[in-house]
């Protein structure tokens, strides 16, 4: 089943355009970077950004920061939204269903296959911004390339915090998907929860910037989204990324587990 | 019907006092179906009668409020997992994803099951199964751009495909022109043929009265009415006589005549020749004469009036 669905999104043109668009922000960036050669100055802007014209290699953490808050986030929402009320809506739910397979077992690979999903994005999005960086913005400086806090990281360091970067970046999209998911199975309309579930990102943000939700703040999903960049502090940074793990973890279990009760015994009467 | 039909002469469907209940409307009222091997039961019902909420409870996709339903002899939807696969449906309207073509969509269905076939069996199975609905297994086109009726025999194709012990077919014919609709019910009744009961719901009265072998009717969420069609469209002993010359046929036969419709006479007789004879020797003109059978609408019209 989760091959199935995996190759249904590999077919789909939908996830290729989506990927795409993903891919052509960072792009306008790189281009309007080069051309112009005025970066954010430093502590301003997106993480990273105000780094990249002197390390092209920093481009694709650069690049990750700017999709991360807003497009990543709808492209899962869209995907996590479509996953059961879109087969509600081409009317394919009843026949996979009487197929039979397992309801859990359809919200398991639903899930699976936006992790799938988020993982090629967020590969094809550094591996495209990392030649851009390359080729638009310069090489690494001689001495490798330097984390934020000014020392030099190797190429092997920079690696697995890269790779852990990436774990973190699934880690909230999942919770994003997660949730999504839930309203999915709430509706018959994809578009429906797709919009309901940026309207709880977008909820998030709002409150984060209002000093009068300070109690909230910590149970907001979209709080620590860009701990990732901590991750390149030397030494790392754990505190935020931890607590951003516990809070996406949190919305993931709660949010599946809602989806899993909802739809393990909703009756399919579209 | 088959060895392998008669063979497991059971019950391939059974209802006991199903019931489903959406607040206080009863949608399905304490339903007791009874089907059986090598049947082809019609499932009658006006729209919103009912019968697609209790296709979807024999599906496991609708959970009863209370009831019990056993298919294949097993319990529903405890064990939908080794009876579905015997059970192959239409239910409302096929579905199937609209950018990739008939045979994609069908492959993707195959490999979702925990019975599915390797590679070139499978290009077997789905070149045979649309080949039996009349499409073409070499047509690349999307779905989206099928026609209603291509769309209907693509849904008909994945119900096949499983080479099904039981098929369940909700309104089979929407959809078909005249010769679609004749096609499919020859195939239908071939593979009954073979051993495949089959389950067909349909608001189609003309449908039922030429296919199936068993009928139920369902009004307002109750089963109204279950018989074997033979039993119902049994003569009924009495003789039909169609004539201009009505009075004088009344006058004669006076005591036998049970009723007069128009030109219709309905009297109890027990050869239709001698009394043909008798009438023209009278002088009385006679259009039509011969053993009265009832239409299904009439029986049905009868129970639907009952209690």
């Amino acid at each position: 089943m989760i091959v199935v669905e995996l190759i249904k999104m590999i077919y789909r043109p939908r996830t290729w355009l989506i990927i795409g668009m993903l891919v052509a922000l960072p792009t306008l960036v790189a281009i309007l970077l080069a051309v112009t050669d005025l970066g954010p100055r430093p502590g301003t802007g997106p993480p990273f950004l105000s780094a990249v014209l002197s390390d092209g290699t920093l481009f694709p953490l650069a690049a990750l920061g700017v999709v991360l808050p807003l497009l990543l986030p709808i492209a899962v929402a869209v995907l996590g939204g479509d996953a059961i009320a879109g087969e509600s809506q081409t009317g394919t739910l009843r026949y996979l269903l009487v197929r039979p397979v397992g309801r859990t077992h359809l919200l398991l690979a639903k899930l699976v296959t936006i992790v799938v999903f988020v993982l090629l994005a967020v590969l094809i999005v550094t591996a495209v911004s990392y030649a851009e960086g390359r080729l638009l913005l310069g090489g690494a400086p001689a001495t490798g390339t330097v984390s934020l806090s000014g020392s030099t990281l190797t190429q092997q360091e920079l690696a697995w915090r890269s790779a852990m970067a990436l774990g973190y970046v699934i880690t909230c999209m999942l919770g994003v998907a997660a949730v999504a998911l839930f309203f999915s199975t709430l509706t018959r309309s994809a578009i429906g929860a797709a919009l309901g579930t940026i309207g709880v990102l977008v909820a998030s943000t709002v409150l984060l910037g209002l000093d009068a939700a300070g109690a909230l703040h910590p149970f907001l999903p979209t709080r620590h989204w860009l701990a990732f960049v901590d991750l390149f502090r030397d030494p790392i940074l754990w505190r935020d990324v931890i607590r951003g793990l516990a809070i996406q973890l949190g919305y993931l279990t709660v949010f599946t587990l809602a989806a899993w009760a909802n739809f393990g015994t909703k009756d399919i009467d579209d | 019907m088959t060895s392998a039909a008669a063979a497991s002469n059971g019950h391939v469907i059974r209802t006991r006092a199903l019931t489903k209940r959406y607040g206080e409307l009863r949608a399905v009222d304490e339903v007791d179906l009874e089907v059986r091997a090598g049947e082809v039961y019609g499932f009658l019902g006006a729209n919103g009668s009912g019968k697609t909420t209790t296709v979807r409870m024999l599906l496991g996709l609708v959970l009863p409020t209370s009831g019990e339903a056993e298919v294949l002899g097993k319990a529903m939807p405890t064990a939908r997992r080794s009876v579905l696969p015997h059970v192959g449906s239409l239910v409302e309207s096929p579905g199937a994803y609209p950018h990739l073509s008939g045979s994609a969509n069908l492959a993707l269905l195959d490999a979702t099951g925990s019975d599915r076939s390797r590679r070139p069996e499978r290009r077997t199975k789905i070149g045979n199964a649309l080949e039996q609905v009349g499409l073409d297994p070499a047509d690349r086109r999307p779905v989206r751009t099928y026609s209603q009726g291509m769309r209907q025999r693509l849904g008909l194709a994945a119900a096949l495909m499983r080479r099904p012990t039981l098929l369940i077919l909700d309104e089979p014919s929407n959809g078909l022109d005249p010769q679609g609709t004749l096609e499919i019910r020859q195939l239908l009744l071939e593979l009954n043929a073979e051993g495949t009961t089959i389950f067909l719901s349909s608001h189609l009265l003309a449908e039922v009265e030429q296919m199936c072998t068993h009928v139920g009717v369902l009004r307002d969420g109750r089963l109204i009415l279950q018989e074997q069609i033979d039993n119902l469209l049994r003569p009924t002993g009495l003789v039909a006589v169609r004539t201009p010359d009505i009075d004088r046929c009344t006058e004669l036969l006076g005591p036998v005549v049970v009723s007069v419709e128009g030109e219709q006479l309905l009297l109890r007789a027990n050869d239709t020749a001698d009394l043909n004879a008798y009438l023209v020797g009278e002088g009385v003109r006679v259009d039509e004469i011969g053993p009265y059978r009832r239409a299904l609408e009439e029986i049905i019209l009868e129970a639907e009036a009952g209690p």
